[in-house]
């Protein structure tokens, strides 16, 4: 009954968003598509942290993803979105694939600044490649979408903001329906007890690997999404501090459903848009106090809000 | 009756602490053994050692004619040896069904690699419903793991061992923690729902007069070595025992009384 309600959630906000962006502002379109992206990030994240492993690297697949899809247009002359984003999912599941078989022993701050070490290689990497722009980056355009060309049309913003939100939708879906499978429960009883998990028989190395792809894939996908939307990427998207941002937005939103880490996003992305807008050199204050208020008020995340609201009705 | 398990000249020493100096034993299929004996005398060591989560340094274990002596804890519960702690190992921020319902979901999409878990019949929630109903844990269902009351955990911890449909179950002191007058009600619903499936139980217990009433067998344990081996009362009587694991009160009197 609960899936059902997601998914139909799920399904109601993704229409009502892909009905009414085009009569926003522009402005507003660019900051959901920016929430989007990160939702779909902080998705992945999420899916790590309920298997008890907190990454404070994730930078490194957001980038990756962002520069597998950008790098195929001076690389090859492929701007078709499709294939920019097949190529982010394709490149940071073999990484993520390979880093995991490492990452997987270990648990705690261990894990967490090992993910962090990697993501500042990839970062260090990115700074001394001066072919690819080094600190500056460079411009990433998308000329088609599925063989349509969009490049320089009136609705070139909202096909990008409209496959953002399909591609976050089928996300969200999927990991929902994976968080309620057999496989999928595993994560929270890995969480909670390995050595249980162990001698009912599952393994806990192997959960773990499939979280930590899944999870990767997820961020590089948002990376790359980010990517199309803004239309520039650079190295920053690997720092430390970008990271920090998905574990921000993860406390934020709470662990109790796919649809926390697109509201914790949006309510992320709003508040740093409208600090910037009001108070340019102390936007940082205003996020600070936002998650001093939530760690304070609401420990569980703002998901908690709607899971009691939920809990007191039956 | 056909031998189920067998440990031969098995050794393991911690530096130089000798925890299993030479076990020598085979169970028999369908059997309530009891396992005896002071601390450190090696009880848990042998457990630990048969379900795979210590390698012993020297000597086999058979499990239904195979060797498993260099298999881990996973492989070893697929094979059909499950375990209960002695500390309740549960997943303590799920409620008591789902629990459950992570074992019987590692059972269902296990599929046919595992020789045991054909028998799992039914929809996963109708396998926990039974587990619940089994073990006498339905007031507790939604209640998180973390929150239940001592004697609870320990059931649901068995519960747990059993969700996978074991061969032999090996409790690790199932009534300690347990109040005196709760033992007897949790040690009788566990042997129900455990018997009724014909699963040998290998069980750990301080508790002489829980030993006598639920075993069909006693293994005495001392310094790491299998002293006594025999019938309950044999065992409870035995001259040697008495000086090294029981001390020299009269149990035998109270376990027989219990028993009648």
């Amino acid at each position: 009954m609960k899936r059902e309600r997601t998914v139909a959630i799920l399904t109601i906000v993704l229409a009502a968003m892909l009905v009414f962006a085009p009569l926003l502002p522009n402005w507003t379109m660019f900051l959901f598509t920016v929430s989007l992206c990160y939702g779909i990030v902080v998705l992945g994240m999420m899916l790590l942290i309920r298997t008890g492993l907190v990454s404070f690297g994730h930078g490194l697949y957001y980038c990756l993803g962002a520069y597998a899809a950008g790098t195929l247009d001076p690389l090859f002359g492929i701007t078709e979105l499709a294939v920019m984003l097949g190529s982010a999912v394709v490149i940071t599941a073999v990484v993520s694939a390979i880093l995991a078989l490492l990452l997987r022993k270990y648990r705690d701050i261990f894990f967490a600044m090992l993910s962090l070490a990697f993501s500042m290689i990839l970062y260090g990497l990115l700074v001394k490649t001066s072919s690819l722009g080094s600190t500056d980056g460079f411009n990433v355009s998308v000329k088609t979408v599925f063989g349509l060309h969009i490049a320089g049309t009136p609705y070139e913003r909202y096909l990008i903001f409209a496959v953002t939100a399909i591609v976050a939708w089928i996300c969200a879906a999927l990991i929902h329906r994976y968080l309620n499978s057999h496989r999928g429960r595993l994560a929270e009883a890995i969480r909670d007890n390995e050595l249980r998990v162990e001698y009912m028989g599952a393994s806990v190395a192997n959960t773990i690997h499939l979280n930590y792809i899944m999870s990767a894939v997820l961020a590089g996908l948002g990376g790359a999404l980010m990517a199309v939307s803004v239309g520039h990427i650079d190295p920053e998207m690997a720092y430390w501090t970008t990271s920090g941002e998905f574990v921000f937005i993860s406390i934020l939103s709470g662990t109790g459903s796919v649809l926390a880490p697109f509201l914790g996003a949006a309510i992320f992305e709003s508040i740093r848009s409208f600090a910037y807008e009001y108070s340019p050199n102390t936007w940082q204050m205003a996020l600070g106090t936002a998650m001093l208020l939530v760690i304070m008020f609401l420990p569980g995340g703002l998901w908690s809000l709607f899971k009691r609201g939920g809990r007191s009705t039956t | 009756m056909s031998v189920i398990l067998e440990s031969r000249a098995l050794r393991k020493t911690f530096g130089a602490v000798t925890a299993a100096a030479d076990i020598n034993v085979a169970i028999e299929a369908d059997t309530v053994v009891g396992l005896i004996g002071s601390n450190g005398a090696g009880k848990t060591t042998f457990i630990n050692m048969v379900t795979g989560y210590l390698k012993p340094n020297s000597g086999s274990i058979r499990f239904d004619g195979r060797d498993i002596t260099a298999l881990g804890p996973r492989q070893i519960t697929q094979l059909g040896i499950c375990r209960s702690f002695q500390i309740p190992q549960l997943f303590d921020s799920l409620s008591v069904s789902d629990n459950l319902l992570v074992g019987v979901g590692i059972v269902a999409s296990a599929g046919k690699s595992w020789k045991n878990a054909a028998s799992t019949r039914g929809t996963p929630a109708e396998a926990v419903e039974t587990m619940l109903k089994q073990f006498g844990l339905q007031p507790y269902r939604d209640m998180a793991a973390g929150t239940l009351p001592e004697g609870v955990r320990k059931l649901l911890d068995i519960a747990m061992a059993m969700v996978v449909r074991p061969k032999i179950l090996l409790l690790d002191e199932p009534t300690s923690g347990v109040s005196a007058e709760e033992k007897f009600m949790l040690m009788d619903l566990v042997m129900e729902a455990v018997r009724a499936q014909k699963v040998t139980v290998l069980f750990v217990e301080h508790d002489m007069e829980v030993v006598s009433r639920y075993t069909h067998r006693v293994l005495a344990f001392s310094e790491g070595r299998i002293i006594a081996d025999g019938e309950p009362e044999a065992v409870l009587n035995d001259t040697e025992v008495r000086k090294y694991i029981i001390g020299e009160t009269i149990h035998a009197k109270r376990g027989s009384h219990a028993q009648a």
